[in-house]
């Protein structure tokens, strides 16, 4: 597992385990690995395999049992300001009674910034998603598409270092999803960010990332580390066509068909 | 007939029918406890469009609107910790749940003993009425917080006065308004109750004269006034509402749509 | 992975702490009221310590006129509740079934409605003076409308589809409301019924206070007036009693009846607490 020189963000042996009151659950077993400055990495796994509770543990939003996450070289114990989180439910993760405009601002907020630069911000994020005219709109006037451009502009206007994205597209239909898996691409090159993409579609995982993390079942650890060797150019006519997307699709298919029989890797 | 034009004859059809029947139903009325209708209007604009009137009308406004206003706010600021705070909210939730089911006008009385018979003793009892209804909403309401917002506003660090303003108040406020709506009535019982137990101004206070002195149809006019008041307030609020909550009606209108 | 059982030993364990918790602070609210008056913080003259009342809630209960006057409560209750609850569903279901209806009556309803019922004490006081006909003429008209309104919205919840179907196969109007209306408005009568009963008892004790017509509401006055503090305070705590057991009992019923009955409502029609 290569750990590179400056690497963004690092997760150390990562452990969590759920404490019921009448069981416990390891919901993490021991996860590692790191993401190099500006690489888009995705996560994918079978369900279960608690993708979200590592994302959440990543974003500060959940403290891990065992184990540390590290960002930038500062141990990640809060919500760091430098990353922005994109969550899966786009109708719940924004704010009904404040229009587009204010939402995407309301993070700015409480990053001190002066008004102008602020305005600046959201008019940009709201610009690199696509979204226009749709500053005074409340979110729930919008299709499902629409708002989740608007929670994703909310993220980007944050200007995180990092940014990460719980299965956010698994709720919207196939032909919104591809415009939205584009946007995602466009951004990261564009804002030069690092992108930590959760999904379940195995077929989104390839397209997108630069890396795949495939999770096995809970507890889970790291079955494997795929390099995605695609052209960096990529569109969905094309991309998804070629040969070697079938055969980087098909490796990680089985891998997690694997998981799903309870298959894991031997302990390093 | 254009569409606005026939909105508002539906409106008043009815309305009108009844009163038009009331009017002539009770023109050669003899009866002493149903007097002619005309001869309450006549009485009710000698009477309540009097200086007279302004005796009795804003003594008792001012005791409502202070006495509600005060609940709300008490309602709000206790109801929000107590939500937000699922250990307060089993220990304290008995104790509420048996102080907002003794009724209300049972306090008058009890608060006589405390405060004698001034306007403190009104003011008192209409808070105490109408605290219940807004904080036993205000903590189901804060309860309801959508669990994504709440991580959404850990994430992005915001801090808790903004924490405050834009997500809990806002998030719970269709519900504070649920109270708010149901402690409006109960405010108004307590004003005319207390007002009609123990009280030397008001309109609560100037019914009971009317009727003890058999001043019916000054009676029945206020019966009228207390009428058009509860209308009032309740359109005022009804406005209110629309204009905090427009957004709420918006969402749940899309929801049912879709 | 784990037993099922442990899962219901862990809530039923986790209920228990709720309801600990919910004893501890009904002891701590009886130990506040018995410490402050004792303490001189506000003059045991108007507030006896808690055991002094309790001794009060006791002594009352011996007493053949606590149980005239709670049974006066009640009976005015009851009647006042059953005739609203009667009325609204006839009448609610009757205009709610024509459109003509509700358009006409809308207005008129909205005028009405906000109109608080004590407008008519004096009215009460002249015709029937203190006798059950003026609570009865508060309690009515205050809850009759919390009954209309909820089985107005649940009329005009009914599926059209439901409705259409049910005509044409020549279902009478007494059919189409048992088959096909009636089960969908239940649930709303539930929350009317339940808003129904706390107003009806709110306004049959006031009527008590204001009109002195027989029952706990008078013998609060009563006891009030003549410096019998702690047994007024007696009646008070006997009174917020029966108010919980109206609140719970409403309350279980409404559960118990959308229990067994698909809840057909798309949203929660009715206000909640």
């Amino acid at each position: 597992m290569a750990r590179a020189a400056s690497s963004m963000l690092e997760v150390r042996h990562l452990r969590k385990v759920y404490a019921g009151t009448s069981r416990t659950v390891e919901a993490i077993q021991d996860v590692s690995f790191a993401v190099g400055q500006g690489e888009l990495v995705c996560i994918v796994g079978p369900s279960g395999a608690g993708k979200t509770t590592l994302l959440k543990c990543i974003a500060g939003l959940l403290a891990p049992t065992s184990g540390e996450i590290v960002l930038e070289g500062e141990p990640v114990l809060a919500p760091p300001p430098a990353m922005a989180v994109v969550f899966q439910e786009y109708g719940r993760s924004l704010f009904p009674w404040m229009t587009v405009h204010d939402n995407v601002a309301l993070p700015l907020k409480h990053k001190k910034i002066d008004a102008s630069r602020r305005e600046k911000l959201v008019r940009d994020a709201l610009a690199a998603v696509d979204l226009k005219g749709v500053d005074n709109a409340y979110p729930w006037q919008l299709s499902g598409g629409m708002q989740q451009r608007v929670a994703i502009a909310r993220a980007v206007a944050y200007e995180p270092h990092v940014l990460l994205m719980d299965e956010p597209f698994a709720a919207v239909d196939a032909q919104t999803r591809a415009d939205l898996e584009d946007l995602i691409r466009v951004l990261w090159r564009r804002l030069r960010v690092t992108v930590l993409f959760v999904t379940h579609d195995i077929d989104e995982s390839v397209y997108l990332g630069q890396r795949v993390l495939v999770m096995s079942h809970a507890p889970t650890v790291i079955m494997e580390d795929v390099t995605i060797d695609l052209p960096d150019e990529r569109t969905q006519l094309e991309t998804r066509s070629l040969a070697r997307f079938g055969e980087l699709r098909k490796h990680i298919y089985s891998k997690i068909q694997l998981a799903k029989q309870g298959w894991r890797p031997p302990s390093e | 007939m254009p569409a606005l034009a026939r909105r508002i004859a539906v409106m008043l059809a009815l309305p009108v029918a009844l009163i038009a029947t009331w009017w002539f139903a009770s023109t050669d009325s003899q009866n002493f406890y149903f007097p002619p209708l005309r001869t309450i209007v006549e009485t009710f604009s000698k009477l309540w469009f009097s200086p007279q009137a302004t005796q009795n009308v804003v003594p008792s406004l001012v005791r409502f609107s202070v006495g509600y206003i005060a609940a709300a706010l008490l309602g709000i600021a206790i109801g929000i910790p107590v939500g937000a705070s699922r250990n307060l909210r089993n220990v304290l939730e008995p104790v509420l749940e048996f102080l907002r089911a003794v009724p209300p006008p049972v306090l008058v009385p009890v608060l006589i003993l405390f405060t004698g018979l001034g306007n403190e003793m009104k003011a008192l009892v209409i808070v105490f009425g109408c605290v219940w209804p807004v904080l036993l909403n205000t903590v189901a309401g804060v309860r309801a917080l959508d669990e994504v917002l709440a991580e959404v506003v850990r994430s992005y660090r915001i801090g808790p006065f903004a924490r405050f303003w834009h997500f809990i108040l806002p998030g719970a406020s269709p519900q504070i308004f649920t109270g708010l709506r149901q402690s409006l009535s109960i405010g108004l019982i307590l004003m005319v109750v207390s007002e009609m137990y123990a009280a030397k101004d008001g309109i609560g206070f100037a019914l009971v004269q009317y009727q003890r002195s058999f001043a019916i149809p000054e009676m029945w006019s206020g019966i009228i006034v207390l009428g058009i008041i509860g209308i009032v307030l309740s359109l005022i609020f009804r406005a209110f509402e629309a204009w905090i909550l427009g957004w709420y009606h918006g969402l749940r209108q899309s929801q049912r749509a879709s | 992975m784990s037993a099922p059982t442990t899962d219901v030993q862990a809530r039923t364990s986790a209920r228990t702490i709720v309801w600990l918790q919910g004893l501890a602070g009904l002891a701590g609210f009886a130990a506040l009221l018995e410490i402050v008056p004792r303490s001189g913080l506000v003059s045991p003259l108007y507030l006896p310590p808690f055991s002094t009342i309790v001794v009060a809630v006791y002594k009352e209960m011996m007493s053949a006129e606590f149980w005239t006057a709670l049974s006066d409560t009640l009976e005015a209750w009851a009647i006042g509740l059953a005739i609203s609850v009667i009325a609204g569903v006839v009448i609610g279901i009757a205009i709610g079934s024509s459109h003509l209806l509700r358009t006409l009556t809308h207005s008129t309803i909205e005028f009405l409605r906000p109109i608080p019922s004590v407008a008519l004490i004096p009215l009460a006081v002249l015709l029937f003076g203190s006798q059950i006909q003026s609570t009865l003429i508060l309690v009515v008209y205050a809850s009759f409308w919390q009954v209309l309104i909820q089985v107005l919205y649940g009329v005009q919840d009914v599926d059209p589809v439901a409705r259409e179907t049910a005509r044409s196969y020549g279902l009478g109007t007494w059919a189409q409301i048992r088959y096909v209306i009636w089960p969908t408005t239940l649930p709303y009568l539930m929350t009317g019924v339940r808003l129904a009963a706390a107003v009806a008892l709110i306004l049959a004790i006031t009527s008590e206070v204001a009109i002195d017509t027989q029952g706990l509401g008078k013998e609060i006055a009563d006891t009030e007036a003549g410096g019998a503090v702690a047994a007024m305070y007696a009646y008070v705590i006997v009174a917020g009693i029966i108010g919980v057991v109206v609140n719970l009992g409403a309350r279980a019923l409404e559960r118990h009846v959308l229990a067994w009955h698909p809840s057909m409502r798309l949203d929660g029609a009715g206000a909640r607490a």
